[in-house]
């Protein structure tokens, strides 16, 4: 397994509520939440805003600490390891982030960007290392000399991409990371994700509020709906009999390109 | 035929004269939905801001007609073209957050339109107010008028916005992107408010939006962009059944749908994007001819 999750609870201070002396009360985001992601796969994590996604994805990637539960990560319990000891794990589990334009230091080049984080875990060979990571993405080499400015959102977000796979992670987490492209561009995005995720074997979390292309990518899918687990199973069995009245709700409302879909 | 709206070979252009718009031409009618589709930088939400004379100040219209319930709107004066777009035109926004004013109330930044700009008294202001806010199904308007925007979720914002829209009766409602930034299940309660809302007035309403699935529950007619360029114009029915432009159709392959796990996720061909590129050049150099 790459990760065994099991009664992950996790929760904010509400400050809002705080009081003037005292600590303030908390949120629970995640409400308990178990499941099992078998190396290889390719979950889809969806639910409606404030569901908890976001949430359990930087749980799983230790950027969160759970207040309650555990998460074991390729047999390693990681629930509340210490940021030294995750340092040296954090190489094996990586994240696309959704806004490439923010996520993207402008005041880099390509080349550096993707090299970042090779360096911070002492690797070496970072030039080699580059270009394979941006020939793995489909990016010329010379794209190394650019600047995020200067290339298109698709692109961009191949760049996000390659700065992932250069680290040769065996799970990456992808956050809503087509939401912000268009069509055309969101095709190749997604296709060359599942391009690599066959050809590297990598297990992949895709986070996203669009059914739509949770079908196409996904191969298990996972329902939240505020903080608790609706429904989770094989994607072709719960897009065709989906369990629940939330998950049947939740594929209703979406619009298809279809004049004669039913609307009411 | 009543055509509330109808815009001629509408050109805008940035101050350096690279074109942004390139002679668009539609025309809708009262009760009539009209979509604009096209990806972003295809100047969708442009034909929008020209109409409501809120164009960047980088832009200008530099040849067309736009004409709003009988008047052609480029033939008046500045000030006179203003109040006619404010006695008959009103926008849905996008992101019902930033639309209305943090620090003030709901019910004077519903009423504020009718009572500075169309003279109404006050009490009358506020009545239609609270019968607008009960027409688009929110519950308890009297404590709606008196809350702040912050007080309520994503979708009442964008139920008291579009409340707002029709409480002067446009004849024109133009909705850019009215649903983008809501979950599914809120998006499909709002557009089937958008529509019942636009029946009941008999308004046209322009919808613009990028995403197919949306159009196709919404709209009549609809005009696709490429590049500020209209390249396929159509009923709502043949388009989804035979898109004619090869762009179109590969929009539509490109979009992938919950129901078919072998749809979408074909990126539009580089013939295609080449083919309606050069469309756009052989239309620049008759235009420039």
């Amino acid at each position: 397994m790459m990760y065994e999750i099991r009664d992950l609870r996790l929760s904010f201070p509400d400050m809002t509520q705080k009081p003037l002396l005292g600590p303030a009360p908390r949120i629970e985001v995640l409400k308990g939440l178990s499941f099992d992601l078998p190396k290889g796969a390719v979950l889809g994590i969806v639910g409606g805003s404030g569901s908890g996604k976001s949430t359990l994805g930087r749980a799983m990637l230790r950027l969160l600490e759970p207040s309650a539960g555990s998460i074991t990560f390729d047999g390693t319990d990681i629930t509340h390891m210490q940021e030294a000891q995750l340092r040296g794990m954090r190489q094996r589990f990586q994240m696309i982030f959704q806004d490439p334009m923010s996520s993207l230091n402008p005041r880099r080049k390509v080349g550096g960007i993707i090299a970042g984080p090779l360096k911070l875990h002492g690797l070496d060979g970072l030039q080699a290392r580059v270009d394979e990571a941006l020939d793995m993405v489909g990016l010329p080499r010379s794209f190394a000399q650019r600047y995020p400015h200067e290339l298109s959102g698709g692109q961009r977000q191949r760049v996000g991409i390659a700065r992932a796979i250069a680290l040769r992670p065996a799970f990456i987490l992808a956050d809503e990371i087509v939401s912000g492209l268009d069509v055309s561009s969101q095709a190749q995005v997604l296709n060359l994700l599942g391009e690599l995720v066959r050809e590297l074997g990598l297990t992949l979390a895709f986070v996203s509020h669009d059914l739509s292309v949770i079908r196409r990518l996904c191969d298990r899918v996972l329902v939240l709906h505020q903080g608790v687990i609706v429904e989770e199973g094989e994607t072709a069995a719960l897009f065709e009999a989906p369990q629940e009245a939330y998950t049947r709700a939740l594929l209703e409302a979406i619009p298809l390109p279809d004049p004669d879909q039913p609307w009411e | 035929m009543s055509s509330y709206l109808t815009i001629k070979n509408l050109t805008v252009r940035l101050k350096n004269g690279a074109p942004i718009l390139r002679a668009v031409s539609l025309d809708v009618a009262a009760g009539q939905v009209h979509g604009l589709v096209g990806e972003s930088g295809a100047g969708k939400s442009m034909i929008g801001k020209a109409v409501l004379g809120t164009l960047p100040r980088a832009l200008q219209v530099t040849s067309g007609e736009i004409w709003l319930d009988g008047v052609d709107l480029l033939s008046l004066p500045a000030s006179e073209r203003r109040r006619r777009i404010g006695a008959t035109a009103a926008l849905i926004p996008q992101d019902p957050l930033t639309a209305l004013n943090p620090s003030k109330r709901i019910g004077p930044q519903i009423t504020r339109r009718l009572v500075d700009i169309l003279g109404w008294r006050k009490q009358d202001a506020e009545a239609r107010a609270l019968d607008l806010l009960g027409e688009v199904h929110i519950p308890d308007p009297a404590r709606v008028m008196r809350s702040y925007p912050h007080e309520l979720s994503g979708g009442m914002r964008q139920r008291i916005l579009i409340a707002s829209a029709f409480a002067a009766e446009p004849k024109l409602i133009i909705a850019d992107e009215p649903t983008t930034a809501l979950d599914v299940t809120v998006q499909k309660q709002i557009l089937r408010l958008i529509g019942e809302m636009q029946a009941r007035h008999n308004t046209a309403l322009l919808f613009v939006t990028h995403d197919l699935g949306v159009v196709s529950k919404v709209c009549d007619t609809l005009s696709v962009l490429y590049a500020g360029k209209v390249v396929e114009e159509a009923r709502m029915q043949r388009f989804f059944m035979r898109p004619i432009h090869p762009y179109s159709a590969a929009l539509l392959a490109a979009t992938p749908t919950y129901t078919n796990p072998d749809s979408g996720l074909t990126p539009v061909p580089q013939t295609v994007t080449d083919a309606v590129e050069r469309e756009v050049r052989e239309h620049d150099l008759r235009a420039g001819a």
